[in-house]
């Protein structure tokens, strides 16, 4: 330790005197190289979101054949955590301390990014564009050196609310969330979005634990409350049992499912695809399985990458849809540094994005951000399950508030 | 009073649930004197063999009927080759193995059949509900299976000298030896037919829960409850502890004390009646005469 401490010491004297001033400040940037650090779960139960950083190494290799970004080729460092916090809090600080990376991106999971947010901004190293739908990234005042990316739960909640107030004014909602801060985050965006209405609207609320075996007591609690709209809060399993149980109590809501559920293989199968109809979800990224992108220009750039960098990878897989849009807007911000990466510099320019289109995003999605607005992306579209398909209707719908 | 009788219907429905594993835990109990952590992990396991099964084409009751046959295997084979060694270690050293196995189990599963929620039919039919919409063809199916199993597992213990036999050799195993009963088989069978009794809880279970390789974490807890509270010594007791827990929940939770709490309350009663009478509900104090 007292060795290290006096290397660095020695080493930042020397530095001191020979390089330019701007070297102290730009971490992990040399004239050839830019240095980024990612975590994500490569093994483990939640292994199945690895893709996403298979996704992230091959776009990366594209950006260093197609000549790197002003000069510069970029090294990405992506290591796996196995979705466990003190993993990546291990992993964080070997990319800090030892890789010297410029910055942290879209490292994945709301505890894991939990775990290291404190960490990231006491050392100001920015974290950008995290892969987890926690709210709570936007809180630019306590830690300016963290951004999220794709749209919050509340966010995904006012949402619902918007159209809940504008075509269903009288409706009598219920709401069913998962007792901690995923499914408290939806309880705000409701009451952001119905404000003082929302003791008026909101006829029952239930919550449920991780543990527990059913939802079917809330269910039938629901159903005896009278209420005519219900906004499901819930991971894959219990949003099966929800759908199941509403339609075996014979019960009709307007059902509003959180998109975290929305997966067709991982939900609406195994609840069964026809008990499912008429269920609305939101949507931001276009859906690869869905015919109505099969031309879509933004879609085939997406399958033109797929097809040379990662030829034998899953096209049905959204991740890999997601990895696309989420590093395109890390490229813009990139474009945007000119030739001054430091860490002060990149992350002003990360609350700088001004109507940024992704090629993946939903038709009329921006991307926004600015000094006080860490929420990239504040819009969606509704869609509802046929049957078959999730099918979009309406127009792009932006949450309330920054 | 409509809401009432539905909340109550949809308790015992999932009481029936724990009840079903707090069987498993009760055999496992009277065979060897330990609680298996592992018994939720090992249930879900067979719940995963009864589906390979059915997908490759086995009709349902073929591969219910094989399915408990392969589990009971199991369930012995892991006493021989893990828990005989531990004989005369320490508890702790056995639930350290339990731990291990928990574990064990939860990964391969997940390794071998994704972690992917799936889907496991019911041998009792679709079907609109029955009694006006109140109980499923399922939850009345899986309660009358849990009644046989409780039947058979009492009859088994209080009629037959191979229950006798192993109840003995849980409870004393040097005078067990003395007057010829094999302790070691005993044993292994004691393991076999928890396992085999997980194997129907599980198949029972997935069709309500849906199959994932964490289906049983928090039925495991609650049907434990239901078994302390009802008796861990008595099947029937352990049956009705688990019904209790499952109609305490709900009640509590829609009328009384919110969803929130609805666990904290059930396990509130549970500490009282287990203060006033240490044994559970419908258990012996058994008492050693060293």
């Amino acid at each position: 330790m007292h060795r290290r401490t006096l290397l660095s010491t020695i080493g930042a004297a020397v530095a001191a005197g020979t390089l330019p001033k701007a070297w102290a400040t730009t971490v992990g940037v040399t004239a050839t190289e830019i240095k980024i650090g990612h975590t994500i779960p490569y093994s483990g139960p939640a292994s199945a979101y690895g893709v996403i950083g298979q996704g992230h190494t091959a776009f990366f290799k594209m950006l260093n054949e197609n000549g790197g970004i002003a000069g510069r080729k970029i090294n990405f460092i992506s290591l796996d955590d196995g979705y466990l916090p003190p993993k990546t809090v291990e992993q964080v600080r070997r990319l800090v301390e030892q890789d010297q990376v410029a910055f942290l991106f879209n490292t994945l999971g709301t505890p894991n990014n939990t775990a290291i947010q404190k960490y990231v901004n006491q050392k100001k190293v920015p974290h950008l564009f995290l892969a987890t739908g926690a709210d709570k990234w936007g809180n630019y005042k306590e830690f300016p050196w963290t951004i999220g990316w794709q749209p919050s739960y509340r966010t995904e909640a006012q949402i619902y609310a918007k159209y809940i107030t504008l075509n269903h004014p009288n409706a009598k909602i219920a709401v069913l969330y998962q007792n901690d801060d995923f499914g408290k985050d939806y309880l705000i965006g409701l009451k952001d979005a119905l404000g003082a209405d929302y003791g008026k609207l909101v006829v029952k609320e239930a919550s449920y634990e991780v543990t527990d075996a059913t939802i079917d007591s809330q269910a039938v609690s629901f159903q005896a409350s009278g209420a005519d709209v219900l906004v499901t809060a819930a991971t894959p399993k219990f949003a099966a049992q929800t759908i199941r149980k509403v339609y075996d109590l014979g019960w009709k809501p307007l059902h509003f499912m959180t998109n975290v559920s929305a997966s067709v293989g991982a939900v609406i199968t195994p609840a069964g695809p026809e008990k499912a109809v008429g269920v609305i979800t939101s949507q931001y990224a276009k859906d690869p399985t869905e015919p109505t992108w099969k031309d879509d220009p933004g879609m085939n750039e997406w399958r033109g990458f797929m097809k040379k960098y990662l030829p034998d990878a899953d096209l049905s897989d959204s991740g890999y849809v997601f990895s696309y849009g989420v590093c395109n807007t890390l490229l813009q911000v990139l474009k945007q540094c000119g030739d001054d990466f430091s860490r002060e510099n990149i992350m002003k320019q990360a609350t700088n994005l001004k109507d940024l289109e992704i090629p993946t995003l939903l038709p009329g999605i921006k991307v926004n951000t600015s000094p006080t607005n860490y929420h990239p992306i504040r819009q969606m579209q509704l869609a509802k399950w046929n049957g078959k398909t999730w099918e979009l209707f309406g127009s792009v719908i932006e949450g309330a508030g920054t | 009073m409509n809401g009432l009788l539905h909340q109550l219907v949809s308790g015992i429905a999932s009481g029936g649930i724990y009840a079903s594993v707090a069987l498993a835990l009760v055999m496992i109990y009277q065979a060897t004197h330990h609680v298996n952590f592992a018994q939720g992990e090992m249930a879900m396991f067979s719940t995963y063999i009864a589906l390979t099964l059915i997908e490759a084409g086995v009709p349902y009751w073929g591969a219910f009927v094989i399915t408990v046959a392969v589990s009971f295997v199991i369930g012995a084979a892991i006493q021989r080759v893990l828990m005989n060694p531990m004989a005369n270690a320490p508890v702790l050293a056995s639930v350290g193995i339990f731990i291990g196995l928990l574990l064990m189990f939860n990964s391969v599963a997940g390794w071998l059949f994704t972690y992917t929620l799936k889907p496991f039919p019911s041998p009792f039919g679709e079907g609109p509900p029955l009694f006006g919409g109140f109980v499923s063809r399922h939850e009345l199916g899986s309660t009358i299976v849990t009644l046989i199993v409780l039947l058979t597992v009492w009859a088994f213990f209080r009629f037959t000298r191979l229950g006798l036999a192993m109840r003995a050799a849980a409870f004393n195993p040097v005078s067990s030896r003395l007057v010829g009963i094999p302790v070691g088989s005993m044993l292994a069978l004691g393991w076999g037919l928890a396992a085999a009794i997980g194997a129907v809880a599980g198949m029972m279970i997935a069709p309500v829960v849906f199959l994932d390789p964490n289906m049983m974490s928090g039925v495991l807890l609650y049907a434990f409850a239901g078994a302390l509270l009802g008796g861990i010594t008595n099947p029937l007791g352990a049956v009705v502890g688990g019904f209790m827990v499952g109609v305490i929940e709900n009640i509590g939770g829609a009328y009384i004390v919110g969803t929130e709490l609805k666990l904290t309350l059930a396990l509130v009663i549970i500490v009282v009646v287990l203060v006033v009478r240490p044994a559970g509900l419908f258990g012996k104090t058994v008492v050693n005469r060293v």
